[in-house]
């Protein structure tokens, strides 16, 4: 192996620099200002992000090669499990901190990072563009719909035939954090859906789950009259027709980043910067996207860590936005991305 | 052989002295019976910890937990049943497709194949066992499904008016169900199966085979005279080392089982495994929840235990059997 010199050296020099930011008391903010810093952070958590992070992390690599930054796919719960227990250097999930999750009030800093839309795409040969009212949607995730050719369904499609193919479901078998959010926009936007809001759900006898985004692509691809809801990369790639969906304000949006985008702009942003795109205004915005969160922490033992995070993060909510694109995340608007890196700048000194 | 020299004096070992040799004998004794005891150290601490973590989930309700087919984690419902029986029906369906075609196999390649045919069977069988599991659950996923779901539809059809099969065999829209993941899991435990009852049959004594055949036996004859009785108690033992791997087997049964909840007779329905439920919700679970996976863990373990142990029952009772009728 050829050792990097600039390697070493970035180490040593960080390593001193350190030491005497340490020996003065250490309140300088200049890391990430032209000055690299070298090293190696951690995160953990949300596998829905993953593949954004991994070609983000990539990128990086060619900007800064001297800070070495590993995210491991584990889940949201194990993710923020191991941010309570020092474990990592930042988290990532997808949904928010509850109480008993594991990092403590006031420990963390919520960062929006990407969206991306859940699409709802169907197997039916022939048939293209079905839009579904959200109640439709409701009644056909919890079995009261069965068949392709119910009334429901027709009233919204006039220009279509659809047949009388009886529906599966197919879904999620493993808990996530996609099932979370889909089950949360029917429980929030309808009054119909009985089924609650969690990672698991109880679905109708009949129903067909799949492993992760690509086994629930499978099954649909696999089972004519199935209808399921994957993310927007799976269904890209895999080729799946999808429905256009009724937002808040009635129109049927097909799933796109765009609309995605749209749909961030129309959410509320809380003061934690936490925010809820799922059914939101905007006569453009897709009503089913997935938000998700990066945890900083307030405070960190290590400064060169601290400035690692920093400048990461940084990245990824400046340049790394348009690699969000190519890899089908929606990134953040102009405003909540400015308000994210504000919050960034102000958590981490 | 040719002539041979006379036989020289053995040459003499020094084995240290007596004092000595019972030292090293009474260590020697020691070390191996510690390294028997880790595995029980192991075993023990396994089972106590996970208990300890599972506790607060089936203390809820010990009941429910065991005999629940409701699992709903965001109501903090912990019904283990549909997950046991999922875990037991595709077990069974894959002792039923493995065993008889895992002995043919052996006994195929003991007392039919040629010599020289024999190596390479073995080598291909062997194969088997290394295929990783993951290959076999997306072989499953993406090969097998698409062209079995059409076999399911029509076997349903023909079983249709008969009352009992019917109920075993219903209409299915899916190859995802506990059919497709026994039929996986019976392409897993055949290599161990089969490699063990090879063992088996070739311990039969050669004088019990040839004897057989001086009565004027046909080769069935004798295999179903000498070698089969001969052999029971160790194709049990082949068996129950085939159904370990069957319950355990995680992630090429989360792939094809079609992860429904509860408990459905008709085994082309989808359903869930102890094991495959635990790889599933793992990595987004929390709180209870967790707790209530690491309790699936326990019982899982303790059937295994439950398992192996009237396995051996069953070996013994063969044995004495056997022996009473031999002797």
């Amino acid at each position: 192996m050829k050792l990097n010199r600039r390697t070493v050296f970035g180490t040593i020099t960080a390593g001193a620099l350190a030491l005497s930011m340490a020996a003065c008391g250490g309140s300088d903010d200049e890391a990430g200002d032209g000055e690299m810093v070298s090293g190696e952070i951690t995160g953990s958590g949300a596998s829905f992000p993953d593949a954004f992070y991994a070609a983000a992390i990539e990128a990086y690599a060619e900007v800064n090669p001297d800070l070495v930054v590993t995210y491991s796919a584990d889940g949201s719960s194990a993710g923020k499990e191991a941010f309570g227990q020092n474990l990592n250097d930042f988290a990532g999930t997808d949904s928010l901190v509850g109480e008993g999750d594991g990092p403590e009030d006031g420990s963390f800093q919520y960062i929006p990072t990407v969206a991306a839309p859940i699409t709802v795409a169907y197997n039916l040969p022939g048939v293209e563009g079905i839009q579904i009212d959200q109640e439709t949607l409701a009644g056909i995730f919890q079995g009261d719909i069965t068949a392709w050719n119910d009334p429901a369904l027709v009233a919204t499609n006039e220009g279509l035939t659809l047949p009388d193919t009886p529906i599966t479901i197919a879904h999620r078998s493993d808990g996530s954090g996609t099932t979370k959010n889909f089950s949360t926009f029917l429980d929030e936007a309808t009054d119909t859906w009985t089924l609650g809001a969690s990672d698991e759900i109880e679905w109708p006898e009949g129903s067909i789950g799949g492993e992760k985004n690509t086994g629930v692509a499978t099954v649909i691809t696999q089972t004519e009259g199935a209808i399921g809801y994957v993310d927007l990369a799976d269904a890209v790639e895999t080729q799946l027709v999808t429905a256009a969906i009724e937002n808040a304000e009635g129109a049927f949006i097909q799933p796109s980043l765009e609309a995605s985008t749209a749909a961030l702009e129309g959410a509320e942003v809380a003061e934690d910067l936490s925010y809820n795109p799922l059914d939101a205004a905007g006569a453009e915005s897709y009503p089913i996207v997935a938000p998700t969160y990066l945890l900083i922490r307030t405070e960190y033992e290590d400064e060169n860590v601290a400035a690692g995070v920093k400048e990461f993060v940084n990245y990824l909510l400046t340049d790394g936005q348009d690699i969000a694109e190519e890899n089908n995340f929606a990134p953040l608007p102009e405003e909540l991305r400015t308000q994210a890196l504000d919050a960034l700048n102000e958590t981490i000194a | 052989m040719t002539a041979t020299a006379p036989p020289e004096a053995p040459p003499e070992v020094d084995l240290g002295g007596e004092a000595r040799s019972r030292r090293t004998d009474k260590g020697f004794t020691g070390l191996v019976a510690l390294a028997g005891l880790t595995v029980l150290i192991v075993l023990g601490l396994i089972l106590v910890t996970t208990s300890v973590q599972a506790w607060p989930a089936i203390a809820l309700d010990p009941i429910e937990f065991l005999t629940g087919t409701r699992w709903s984690p965001s109501d903090e419902v912990f019904g283990t049943f549909g997950f046991l029986y999922g875990t037991l029906v595709t077990s069974v369906i894959a002792m039923i497709v493995a065993v008889p075609v895992s002995i043919g196999i052996a006994l195929f390649i003991t007392e039919v194949a040629h010599r020289r045919a024999r190596r390479y069977i073995v080598t291909v069988v062997d194969l088997l066992a290394t295929v990783p599991s993951v290959v076999f659950g997306l072989v499953g996923s993406i090969v097998l499904i698409p062209w079995v779901t059409p076999i399911y539809q029509w076997w349903s059809g023909v079983v249709a008016p008969v009352p009992g099969l019917n109920a075993i065999f219903d209409e299915t829209n899916t190859g995802r169900n506990y059919f497709t993941a026994g039929l996986i899991l019976a392409v897993m435990c055949i290599p161990i199966i089969t490699s063990i009852s090879r063992e088996v049959f070739a311990t039969v004594p050669d004088i019990d085979k040839q004897g057989a055949y001086a009565l004027g036996a046909t080769r069935w004859e004798m295999i179903k005279g000498a070698i089969l009785p001969h052999s029971f108690g160790g194709l049990v033992g082949a068996s129950m080392l085939g159904l370990g791997r069957a319950m355990g087997e995680t992630i090429a049964v989360a792939l094809v089982i079609g992860g429904a909840i509860g408990v459905n007779t008709n085994m082309f329905a989808p359903g869930n495994t102890m094991a495959a439920v635990i790889a599933q919700q793992w990595g987004e679970s929390g709180g209870l929840h967790t707790d209530a996976l690491i309790g699936i863990g326990v019982l899982l373990f303790a059937i295994t235990v439950l398992i192996n142990f009237l396995a051996r029952v069953v070996v013994r009772r063969a044995e004495i059997q056997m022996k009473g009728a031999h002797s």
